[in-house]
């Protein structure tokens, strides 16, 4: 029974491995390339089945005669979507450490309203928000800028800090801020330093989802933004002209989720260690 | 004069957490405030150390009225019933935390905070995280946190309720030493448990429904409670209350068990009263009140065994283990001595001149 159990759960555990990672596996190998490697039918094995070749990557740097110079592309991804995380995971963490621990009411409005209302900011189809974004970025002159962008990622972004870490104050017991008043702290004081440095888990669930639903927004960047400002996703998708060119899009697509892999790996050591470890559900 | 409360009263959602507590406490002593799950215990505390404000009500320390004081700014401690320390921390910085946030001397917080670990016995423990202690070292080194500040209030909230049978014995004789040294301070704890309150022997208020009942010595209250409610919250097991009378013929209990008029109930007009008596006064005998068993449950080298006589139910409160059927019949004495009487509106008429 349990040895079955095992080569099951063994199999089941390799299969979904085998799923995920078969895509990169095959993005790996298809960045590696040439129009000749493509055509012929599917081939794996470099040296035997094709031969391998750099001029996908070479194609990221390049810019002129069918490449794209990412580079720039791909500072503007990491400013804008880093600079709109740090701020919503800022203005979110205080914003719903209020909402957790302070009663605001505002004729019928209550802290669960106001908590709602931020959530709802993500309630709406993005299409819906996409014209009443231009016409505010216009009218501030930030159309086609990295802070335009900063902007409404912020507004994007802020309602899913807020989200998780009310849900996350929430679950942090009264008596510790109780206590910290007791000895001596002032409201902010209680906050910065007893709270705070216990809400870990919390800010890298909070800060985790920010960064990859900033990362990969394409929607937004492709809709203010024109010739001056380009993000990444942008940059890759205009890979594509009247022949694809699998190999380079292979290896940009490569190139983008290598700082979100980066970043899952540094912060699941946060998450799988110390005491407040499985504190977010 | 010391910690004054007045005619304090929070309600929250039509319940009445504080129904108008007044009481006034003094320096240098040990109340203890004993109450049921929900009886205000906790709200009282909070209100006196401002962590809550009442919708009526004031609170004065030396005469001057604390509800300009803000919590961070008042000699206030606690200690929680879970065990709530910083976990960011270790033990050292948890202790030294309220020192820092006064701005101490290193010195001076260095040599305090050694002082009260010694104190409580956490010395070799100092540089661990407070995750990585015990339930009974973790409530130390928040009991080590509440002291070192040399609070003028020092509140403790049910704190021995979460630790196992052991510890906690240990835990309270060893907060019973500790406490006595603290001669400036007023010692406010809290529990649901009368025979803790009996151990400490402080002072007690009584606590329900959000009212103080009774405020007086333990063994004082105890011996003479001043309502049945009373009787029973301070009681464990709680005080059986026979409805019955005393007439010419004696007093009588459900319709049919005359007893002879004890002595110290001689005095009463004849009438209807609510008899009460505590369950380690009530005994088998050869006969007595015919009884059937309704549950016989065993505790340790103790039998709390719960009988039935057509409507009056009984607890007794029997030393060492006795197997009883459900349904069997027994004969209960109860002793006339150590009956006390109660207005059928719940005052007490007359106690028992041994305390029960």
């Amino acid at each position: 029974m349990s040895a079955l159990y095992r080569t099951l759960k063994y199999a089941a555990i390799l299969l979904w491995s085998a799923f995920v990672i078969a895509p990169f596996l095959w993005a790996l190998s298809t960045s590696f390339k040439t129009a000749n490697g493509i055509t012929g039918g599917p081939t794996y094995i470099p040296w035997l089945q094709y031969e391998p070749s750099l001029e996908g990557w070479s194609l990221l740097f390049r810019s002129g005669g069918g490449g794209i110079a990412i580079g720039g592309p791909y500072l503007s991804s990491l400013v804008v979507t880093i600079s709109a995380s740090l701020i919503s995971l800022v203005l979110g963490t205080l914003a719903a450490y209020g909402l957790s621990r302070f009663t605001y009411r505002a004729g019928f409005v209550r802290n669960a309203d106001i908590t709602f209302f931020f959530i709802s900011q993500r309630i709406m189809p993005p299409v819906v928000l996409a014209i009443p974004f231009f016409l505010m970025l216009q009218f501030l002159g930030l159309l086609d800028t990295e802070i335009g962008l900063i902007i409404v990622y912020i507004a994007l972004l802020m309602p899913i800090a807020v989200w998780v870490m009310v849900d996350f104050f929430n679950t942090v017991p009264r008596e510790l801020d109780e206590s910290a008043m007791l000895d001596g702290c002032s409201p902010f004081e209680t906050f910065w330093r007893v709270i705070l440095p216990n809400s870990r888990p919390g800010l890298v669930v909070a800060g985790l989802f920010c960064l990859i639903f900033g990362w990969n927004d394409f929607f937004f960047a492709f809709t203010l933004t024109f010739t001056q400002t380009q993000l990444l996703p942008v940059a890759i998708v205009a890979l594509n002209s009247s022949v694809t060119p699998w190999w380079s899009l292979s290896a940009a697509a490569l190139v983008s989720v290598a700082p979100l892999v980066a970043v899952a790996f540094v912060l699941e050591s946060y998450l799988s260690r110390g005491n407040l470890a499985g504190a977010v559900r | 004069m010391s910690l004054v409360a007045t005619e304090l009263t929070r309600r929250s959602d039509g319940v009445a957490h504080l129904d108008g507590v007044s009481c006034a406490l003094e320096r240098g002593r040990f109340y203890v405030v004993v109450g049921p799950t929900l009886s205000g215990k906790t709200s009282l505390l909070h209100a006196l150390a401002g962590l809550n404000v009442p919708d009526t009500g004031t609170v004065t320390l030396d005469g001057a009225d604390l509800a300009a004081v803000p919590v961070w700014s008042r000699s206030v401690s606690m200690v929680y019933q879970q065990f709530i320390n910083y976990p960011h921390l270790s033990v050292y910085e948890n202790i030294a935390f309220p020192l820092r946030r006064r701005r101490l001397a290193q010195a001076e917080i260095e040599r305090r905070v050694r002082a009260i670990a010694e104190t409580v016995g956490l010395t070799p423990l100092l540089a661990r995280l407070p995750g990585a202690l015990s339930g009974g070292q973790q409530q130390r080194v928040a009991l080590a946190r509440s002291l070192v500040k040399g609070s003028d209030l020092l509140l403790l909230d049910e704190p021995l309720v979460n630790l196992d049978y052991k510890l906690r014995e240990q835990l309270r004789e060893e907060f019973l030493n500790i406490f006595s040294a603290q001669s400036r301070s007023i010692l406010v704890y809290t529990t649901a448990d009368p025979n803790e309150a009996l151990l400490f022997d402080a002072e007690v208020l009584v606590m329900h429904e959000g009212r103080l009942l009774q405020v007086g010595a333990a063994q004082g209250v105890y011996a003479r409670p001043a309502t049945t409610t009373v009787a029973r919250i301070f009681s464990d097991p709680p005080m059986n209350l026979l409805p019955g009378s005393l007439d010419g013929a004696g007093l009588r209990l459900a319709n049919d068990v005359l007893l002879p008029r004890p002595r110290h109930l001689e005095s009463l007009p004849p009438g209807p009263y609510v008899f009460g008596i505590h369950p380690g006064d009530v005994a088998l005998a050869a006969s007595g009140i015919a009884s059937e068993v309704e549950l016989a449950e065993i505790s340790g080298s103790e039998t709390f065994l719960h009988v039935r006589h057509a409507d009056m139910r009984l607890v007794a409160h029997l030393a060492g283990v006795h197997a009883y059927a459900l349904g069997e019949s027994v004969q209960m004495a109860v002793e006339g001595a150590k009956l006390f009487a109660f207005a059928p509106a719940g005052a007490l008429a007359a106690a028992p001149a041994s305390g029960g």
